[in-house]
């Protein structure tokens, strides 16, 4: 599992949208939810980290879960079972956090952690073989799918990491009582 | 490689100036204005080239160049002007107050290198 | 040897920048206080200096444009023209136009030069309306048939020195150095008004010389060049010899006369009327004048300090967490690393507050701008508006003033076009014509507070209350206090404006004012009484990064109170808890009655446990005269933090001004102590909408 690439790179995953040609092919990190494999563009990975207790934000959605201290960085953590309305785990020695790095709504960089149950594998995903996601889904809704890939008789759900933390990262509304 | 002061009360100008001049090995003394300048070339007492701005608070450039003239050390060092204005009159002006020539800003560094070698290289 | 000087163009910039501000307060001060020969001066000198460092740093449309203003401006403070309102006028306007364009410039773009040209033609035609100039001298050149050599030409040159020439520090050694540069020369030395030895004056010349210089390349300009700076104290003749070939060189040396006109000689320097502009020679280097003698400040590079600061910071949370880990350590040489540690600690204090005043500078860097732009919209708007400044010196930081710029300037044409009448209503309601705005700046707590204050008319409940219904802010049959009407004007998309003025009123109203403030942690508040004015309150943190805190333990939560808003601590007696009417609880402490807040309550914590026996300690907190008591589980230990932004990767947090990074390494978060009175505001209007805090505090509404 070749995560150099990834790593030390807080490029976003602007650099996966700009290529638009079909011969691209574009290296995904997976991961393990619930029994789904999700993959997230590689480039957009910065580093993968143990389960630390967070500190607790006032006021927050359920499925942020609070700040930690990345040298010296307050990074918020997000809990995808959450934020995909499954039942959360407890957390431990063998919970993961995947850092990545995201754009928000302004186009700002920022830096997220995301809960998942285990890391998978590292893919080269040729865009073309990238397939559209279906017309509706339940848990996500399509505007987090960027598309479906399949290898080894599975389906690798590709999300789009930054609509889907936007809402943690983003300035929220004018009212925010 | 000589002592030059350099009067100017524009700090870019100066920077410019000093550089300039240091690059080719001399060394700088620079003064934002005429009190200033004056102070120093009678602190340093050998100064080998005066450049000048000519308008400037407190001392102009005219008025320290025909001070330092009146003194025993400075009679006949080099100072030279820097003026925007070249009319003849500005020129009498300067001449007048004992001032060696002028130079005409906007000059560049390799113009100022190529007058100051004349006077003093 | 190339130097490359695009490295002093910032430099430049901002002296320009200084410039145009000196040009703008002279020219402000010359329109209504007329004329003051001492800043005609200044802002000569500021219009010289920005025409000149264009010109060496290539910047030739501004040199171009600045010219003709330079023209101006030295006329009239050489006397030939008199300073009138018009002038300064299209100086102001020159002012603005330059600052665009230098700004284009420092943005590495191109100028639009379309502005300038056009002031250009107005600088000219009040230029052309004086007197007529005399035309300016060049140095005269007499008509010369040049004769154009084919071949190689020589020249004769006779160079004969004033016998004060040396005095001008001119030395004859230089320029013949000079002329043998151009070519091949020979000379002839003549020594025949050379006195006797003991008659000699050192500093007189009494030798001539007499120079033939042959060379290609070789013309009159060349030559006149050499001899441009002694040409007033000498006497310099030059003979041009054509010379068909070599061979006739001599034939033709031989024919030449010595005798014909001098082509170079100055006869025009003895008419000119030399003036000496400046009188007054000041040797005394004890100057009256301050401004430049004394230098007590350096440039420094911003982002310097900024590395500076943040250096700082990481050093207090070193310092913090070796301080934890010294509790931790064996008694042997326990005294010696806690001295140690007490001395790193305060040096780091001592070191953080030279940092940090590096970047304070008083509030009158952004406050300068408001007099001229109070004048042109008075003047725009027909409006006759005093501006009152107080309080300039406050210093705060730099970025944070930059940024306050903008709230503040929209705060101001707000005042102007909305709140100030025109002088026939004022007249009207018996009010004196000239209105005032009034811009006040000082120290509060922790913070700095600005107020902008106007005696206009106030803003119309009514108003307001008919638009945001039909703007849907507000539904017909809600209950708000004539307060909590005024401050929706501070919602997105209001405006209440007749018209939508070319001030403001477009829409891009006061919210954003507001975000901008919050963005630089701060707060914006309103008072609004109808007929008399309106005011505005702006509060700003003081310090950016670091905060003095109360760390205190809320359940298994540790939360920082920045110990400038902290009036007291204390253990609570329950018996001193009234609860009342809507669910809100108010502590007796002596005279006052304030508010219980539960921090878990209004942070919205997960109550694992809730336990309220275990919350003992209440800490009295206070934020524009008002106070309330927050109830928490523990008082921890103070300390300084450094705050870390929560808005970097996450968001802004109402109640919360920042998160902190503990000794330990974990993640405390920062209360914002304003944020949190109005939230618990919220709360209780949520319960019974007609409830007004300040009457029960027992403190009566600051004016």
């Amino acid at each position: 599992m070749s995560l150099q690439s990834g790593l030390h790179n807080s490029s976003s995953n602007f650099a996966a949208d700009y290529h638009a040609s079909k011969e691209e092919i574009n290296q995904y990190l997976t991961f393990f939810l619930d029994g789904e494999e999700y993959g997230v563009d590689i480039l957009g990975v910065q580093e993968i980290r143990g389960w630390e207790k967070p500190t607790i934000i006032p006021n927050s959605p359920d499925y942020v879960k609070g700040v930690v201290n990345l040298r010296g960085t307050i990074v918020p953590i997000v809990d995808l079972r959450i934020r995909f309305s499954i039942e959360s785990k407890p957390y431990g020695p063998l919970t993961v956090v995947i850092v990545l790095t995201v754009k928000d709504n302004e186009g700002r960089c920022k830096v997220v952690g995301i809960v998942v149950d285990a890391v998978s594998d590292v893919y080269d995903i040729e865009t073309a073989k990238i397939k559209k996601p279906p017309e509706v889904d339940q848990q996500l809704g399509n505007e987090y799918i960027s598309g479906l890939y399949n290898v080894d008789n599975k389906m690798i759900i590709l999300l789009e990491i930054n609509k889907l933390l936007s809402r943690a990262t983003s300035i929220a509304d004018f009212d925010k009582q | 490689m000589a002592t030059i002061l350099a009067v100017d009360d524009s700090a870019s100008m100066r920077q410019m100036v000093s550089f300039t001049l240091q690059g080719a090995g001399h060394k700088v003394i620079e003064a934002e204005d005429g009190v200033i300048a004056y102070d120093l070339a009678m602190k340093t007492n050998n100064v080998d080239l005066v450049l000048s701005d000519v308008n400037m608070p407190n001392m102009d450039g005219l008025q320290l160049i025909k001070a330092l003239r009146s003194t025993e050390n400075y009679k006949f060092t080099p100072m030279l002007m820097l003026t925007t204005e070249s009319t003849k009159e500005k020129k009498m002006e300067g001449k007048a107050a004992g001032a060696t020539g002028w130079i005409v800003k906007p000059f560049n560094p390799e113009q100022l290198l190529l007058t100051i070698n004349k006077v003093i290289g | 040897m190339a130097v490359d000087i695009s490295q002093f163009h910032e430099m430049f910039f901002e002296e320009c920048a200084d410039g145009l501000e000196t040009m703008e307060t002279g020219l402000l001060h010359l329109s209504s206080n007329g004329e003051n020969i001492e800043i005609i001066n200044d802002i000569f000198r500021a219009a010289h200096s920005i025409k000149g460092g264009a010109g060496t740093f290539g910047f030739q449309g501004i040199t171009e444009f600045t010219h003709d203003l330079e023209t101006l401006l030295d006329l009239v403070r050489e006397g030939k023209r008199e300073i009138t309102s018009e002038m300064t006028e299209v100086m102001l306007k020159s002012v603005d136009c330059l600052r665009v364009m230098l700004s284009e410039l420092k943005n590495k773009q191109s100028p639009d030069y379309s502005e300038a040209q056009k002031i250009t033609v107005e600088l000219k035609r009040i230029l052309d309306q004086g007197a007529k100039l005399p035309a300016e001298h060049n140095s005269n050149t007499s008509e010369l048939t040049d004769k154009t050599s084919k071949n190689k030409s020589v020249w004769h040159i006779k160079f004969k020195p004033h016998p004060e020439m040396l005095k001008s520090g001119n030395e004859p050694y230089r320029i013949i150095k000079e002329l043998s540069d151009l070519g091949t020369l020979k000379t002839i030395v003549n020594t025949d008004d050379l006195l006797e030895y003991d008659k000699i004056d050192i500093t007189e010349c009494y030798i001539s010389w007499e120079f033939f210089l042959e060379g290609s390349h070789v013309d009159k300009d060349k030559l006149e060049d050499v001899f441009e700076w002694v040409i007033d104290e000498s006497d310099v003749v030059l003979f041009q010899i054509d010379v068909v070939d070599e061979n006739n060189l001599s034939d033709a040396l031989a024919e030449h006369e010595e005798l014909k006109e001098p082509i170079i000689n100055s006869i025009d320097s003895v008419d000119f009327d030399i003036t000496n502009h400046n009188p007054v020679l000041r040797l005394d280097t004890k100057a009256d004048n301050q401004k430049s003698t004394d230098s007590k400040s350096i440039r420094v590079n911003i982002e310097k300090v900024d590395a500076l600061i943040n250096m700082v910071g990481e050093m207090v949370i070193t310092q913090s967490m070796l301080s934890q880990l010294s509790k931790e350590l064996s008694s042997d040489r326990y005294h010696d690393v806690i001295a140690g540690l007490a001395q790193l600690a305060a040096n780091t204090r001592e070191l953080q507050e030279t940092v940090m005043s590096l970047r304070m500078m008083p509030i009158s860097f952004a406050f300068n701008r408001f007099p001229r732009l109070i004048r042109d919209l008075g003047n725009q708007l027909n409006k006759k508006v005093n501006l009152i400044i107080s309080g300039e010196q406050t210093e705060l930081d730099k970025t944070v003033m930059e940024k306050l710029s903008d709230p503040l300037t929209h705060l101001i044409r707000n005042a102007m076009d909305h709140g100030m009448e025109t002088t026939e209503e004022r007249r009207a309601c018996g009010k004196p014509e000239e209105g005032s705005i009034e811009l006040k700046a000082y120290y509060e707590g922790g913070s700095v507070v600005i107020k902008v204050s106007d005696d206009g008319r106030g803003l119309n409940v009514d108003k307001i209350r008919r638009k945001a219904i039909s703007a849907g802010i507000i539904r017909e049959d809600d209950i708000l206090s004539n307060e909590e009407i005024q401050e929706l004007i501070l919602r997105p998309g209001f405006s209440t404006a007749d018209q939508i003025s070319d001030l403001s009123g477009r829409g891009v109203g006061l919210d954003v004012v507001k975000q901008n403030i919050r963005e630089l942690n701060g707060s914006l508040d309103l008072m609004s009484t109808p007929m008399h004015g309106t005011s505005f309150t702006i509060r700003l943190p003081l310090t950016l990064a670091i905060v003095e805190g109360q760390l205190i333990r809320v359940k298994d939560s540790i939360y920082v109170i920045p110990l400038i808003s902290i009036s007291e601590s204390l253990q609570m007696d329950v018996s001193r808890i009234n609860c009342i009417a809507g669910g809100m609880d108010l502590y007796r402490l002596r005279n006052d009655n304030i508010p219980v807040v539960y921090l878990e309550k209004i942070f919205n914590h997960p109550s694992a446990d809730s336990d309220q026996a275990s919350q003992s300690m209440m800490i009295v907190v206070e934020s524009n005269d008002k106070k309330l008591g927050l109830v928490v589980d523990e008082l921890l230990d103070q300390q300084q933090v450094v705050i870390k932004s929560l808005e970097s990767n996450y968001q802004s947090v109402k109640g919360i001004s920042g998160a902190t990074i503990l000794g330990d390494g974990t993640v405390a978060m920062i209360c914002d102590i304003h944020d949190i009175f109005t939230m618990s505001i919220m709360s209780i209007t949520k319960v019974d909408n007609v409830f007004e805090l300040e009457s029960l505090s027992g403190k009566n509404k600051a004016a």
